[in-house]
């Protein structure tokens, strides 16, 4: 008959079911969401070292140009282009991207939401091989001749399109397809996440009992599925441009370079917060837990993030206002991008209403979940300089630009990352973290990123652009003050660079010789909570059910502060 | 490392079947893909008096032809999935394989349009307008041969009388590639 019968799968309610697979088929071939989350975190770390190596090799070169950089040997401008190029792609679509969305997405909707797996796991570890495949296809193009693309992450036309511009005949294909690879990865897990998120939910959970970082990675999700469709088409057209010798972007046959621009950053705008949604959700989590206060405003916390989904793509042209666009438009960006700020101020505010009254406990993962508001701040204050056409036509392309970007991207792909790792460490693999030397991997970080940064705000303004390989050419820039500041730049890189070595040590050493963590050692109200650490395949003999909102802390009346979510009364 | 499903997937917290979600969210990715292609190419359209010029040579009577061709086979596909709402397996696979024979009709025919039009010298890049016509028309066959394979896979499903649920699942996606001709058709053909 037509209907099929549905088929549960065997053996859950009987422990001790299950045959151990072989070590192939448990690491590598896995279907378990909790797998497929560690193969992306784990990818998503090593090419954050291949990323943050690159900036060792540019910012030596920066600080002391034409001399021979450890490790690496003198920098030629064609290696200082493509280390510049592949250092902004690595970190935003092979760390960020991965990390925070896939990898955070992966390990949290099943366990979060109360189910076993996600809705599709097939198509999710097919999505995991994309994504590797793109990995090797993207470190294939450093190898083929003239080298990895050298024409900035953002692939502007006529420098991409043409390899007599960019010297990179074979690179810049390559990368577009190692980018093109990256986007299918994620468009599968997204569907994925959106479907399982919205048909998964254990029983009794409601829209507002969803924790808040699974609505944010869901929202980012179903962002980037709505803009990054105009980017494919114009990858293909881009491809086109460079094999085919179509015109698409070609000015001297009748092309728009301008197009791609737009196609770009149609894209290029939501992803900033494709990427930021799922950091923001991850320091909700954390600070709740750590101030034990229920989270200030749940619905607002929701519905900015919606607009905040909304408003970002309207905003795309503010990147443009020096490329030749109607100056009337820019006056319409201008005032789009300035109201964007307004949902994300009031998340950051709520947020510092959460703290407000609660008893705060300094553990790791709450210091950089505070550290997280703390420089997000200073990094969406400064856009609002960028953000109005007047005052950006001066900052554009400068080191201030640079500044800015990196105060919003580091608090989100690197300190966000480590406010969620740090937090769901125990859960994730049974041990705890050392407390002492995450604090001293935390401040070092964190001194040492504000100390690459603040100084690169001060030489754009002063007139640095970004673009130069080499200063010494201009002797108006070549003064002692902007050397030494690039220099201070350059030192506290390498302090950050060496710092994490604190990390890796600790999870070494944790995951052998660390505390055993119990349930749920942070006393969180969330599902995950519930399960073993590390949960099992599966994730639950019993699937759990759920009676109230996540972020019931210190109710009152309660013996004790916190109220889970699976627990009826 | 069993075939069996989830429990997740088995769940319909929304009220609709996890597939049919599924393929609704693939169809919003696909929509702003062939969006983008299509904006730029009106842009494009608009700034470039040109275009009209080169459009005249594009023949409208063979994309008529295809229209109708595409249009019948999603008529097919309806009765396909009516077939298999009754539960009718081997009904629903042969309305499948009409389905598919539109398709393939329809790829000959392009393949035929392509072929005479590339002999006479408008090839790819060739202008602008050449580019995105055999850019945004090239996607889109793409899209109809893979709707084609999926085709063929569920109706060997279906005429055994498994996943009956799935052609209505394939259903969605071809009317989907319909639309998409739907917008080309003018665009390319009739706008001269």
């Amino acid at each position: 008959m037509a209907t099929r019968p549905v088929e549960i799968r065997e053996g859950h309610d009987t422990p001790g079911h299950h045959e151990e697979p072989s070590f192939f088929v448990k690491y590598l071939w896995s279907t378990d969401h909790k797998v497929i989350a560690m193969q992306y975190l784990f990818t998503g770390m090593f090419m954050a070292l291949v990323g943050g190596f690159f900036s060792y090799v540019f910012r030596m070169q920066l600080a002391w140009p034409g001399e021979s950089v450890p490790l690496w040997g003198l920098v030629t401008p064609a290696a200082y282009n493509m280390l510049i190029t592949n250092h902004g792609a690595i970190m935003i679509f092979w760390v960020a991207m991965p990390v925070l969305i896939a990898a955070f997405g992966n390990y949290l909707i099943p366990l979060m939401l109360g189910c076993d797996d996600m809705v599709f796991p097939k198509l999710n570890r097919l999505s995991y091989q994309i994504f590797l495949l793109s990995v090797v296809v993207l470190f294939s193009s450093f190898f083929v001749t003239g080298g990895g693309f050298g024409g900035a992450w953002t692939m502007y036309p006529p420098l991409s399109g043409e390899a007599a511009y960019n010297n990179t005949p074979a690179g810049q294909t390559i990368f577009i397809v190692a980018v093109a690879l990256e986007f299918v990865a994620f468009l599968l897990g997204g569907i994925n996440f959106v479907t399982t998120a919205m048909n998964s939910r254990a029983p009794g959970m409601k829209l507002y009992d969803i924790p808040m970082v699974v609505w944010m990675i869901v929202i980012a999700s179903i962002m980037f599925m709505a803009s990054v469709g105009p980017l494919v088409a114009g990858a293909v057209m881009l491809i086109f441009d460079q094999t085919l010798n179509t015109a698409f972007f070609d000015p001297t046959r009748g092309g728009d370079p301008i197009l791609w621009q737009h196609l770009f950053w149609f894209f290029g705008h939501p992803e900033v917060y494709v990427v930021l949604l799922p950091a923001v959700g991850i320091v909700a989590e954390v600070i709740t837990v750590f101030a034990r206060k229920k989270l200030f405003a749940y619905k607002t916390v929701l519905y900015t993030a919606i607009a905040t989904g909304v408003l970002s793509f309207t905003v795309w042209a503010h990147h443009q206002f020096i490329a030749g666009i109607d100056p009337r438009m820019a006056n319409i960006f201008t005032v789009t991008t300035l109201l964007i700020s307004i949902p994300i101020a009031e998340m950051m505010f709520v947020y510092i209403a959460t703290l407000y009254g609660g008893s705060i406990t300094f553990s790791t993962p709450m210091l950089w979940a505070l550290s997280f508001i703390a420089t997000f701040l200073v990094g969406g204050v400064t856009g609002i300089f960028l953000g109005a056409s007047g005052s950006d036509i001066y900052l554009h392309d400068t080191y201030f630009v640079l500044a800015h970007f990196h105060y919003t991207f580091y608090p989100i792909a690197i300190i966000g990352t480590f406010a969620g790792f740090t937090f769901w460490f125990p859960k994730m693999f049974g041990r705890h973290l050392n407390e002492t030397l995450g604090k001293i991997h935390f401040w070092l970080t964190i001194i040492a990123f504000n100390g690459i940064f603040l100084p690169l705000f001060v030489t754009g303004v002063l007139g640095d652009n970004r673009r130069i390989p080499n200063h010494q050419v201009y002797p108006e820039l070549d003064n002692p003050l902007m050397n030494g500041l690039r220099e201070v730049a350059t030192v506290f890189l390498v302090v950050m660079l060496l710092a994490q070595f604190v990390f890796f040590y600790n999870v070494v050493v944790s995951l052998v010789r660390g505390k055993k963590a119990e349930k749920n050692p942070w006393k969180s109200n969330t599902l995950e909570w519930t399960a073993d650490s590390p949960p099992p395949h599966g994730n639950w003999k019993e699937l759990p059910t759920v009676y109230r909102g996540p972020y019931e802390y210190g109710v009152p009346g309660r013996s004790e502060d916190y109220w889970p979510q699976n627990v009826p009364n | 490392m069993s075939s069996a499903r989830p429990i997740a997937t088995t769940r319909s917290a929304s009220g609709m079947p996890t597939g049919r979600l599924a393929v609704w969210w693939v169809i919003a990715s696909e929509i702003v893909i062939f969006g983008g292609i299509l904006t730029s190419y009106v842009m494009y359209r608009l700034a470039h008096d040109s275009f009209a010029e080169q459009a005249a040579h594009t023949n409208t009577w063979i994309g008529a032809f295809n229209t109708f061709v595409l249009l019948t086979s999603s008529l097919m596909a309806v009765q396909a999935h009516k077939a298999a709402d009754s539960g009718d397996g081997a009904k629903a696979a042969r309305f499948l394989h009409y389905t598919c024979l539109g398709g393939i009709l329809f790829i000959l025919v392009k393949s035929f349009e392509w072929a005479s039009e590339i002999g006479r010298g408008y090839t790819i890049s060739s202008s602008p307008f050449w580019s995105f016509y055999y850019t945004a028309a090239g996607l889109h066959a793409l899209h109809v041969i893979a709707g084609v394979v999926i085709m063929f896979i569920v109706a060997a499903a279906a005429k055994q009388y498994r996943d009956l649920h799935r052609v209505e699942l394939i259903g969605v996606y071809w009317h989907f590639v319909d639309v998409v001709w739907i917008f080309l058709f003018p665009l390319l053909y009739i706008a001269k």
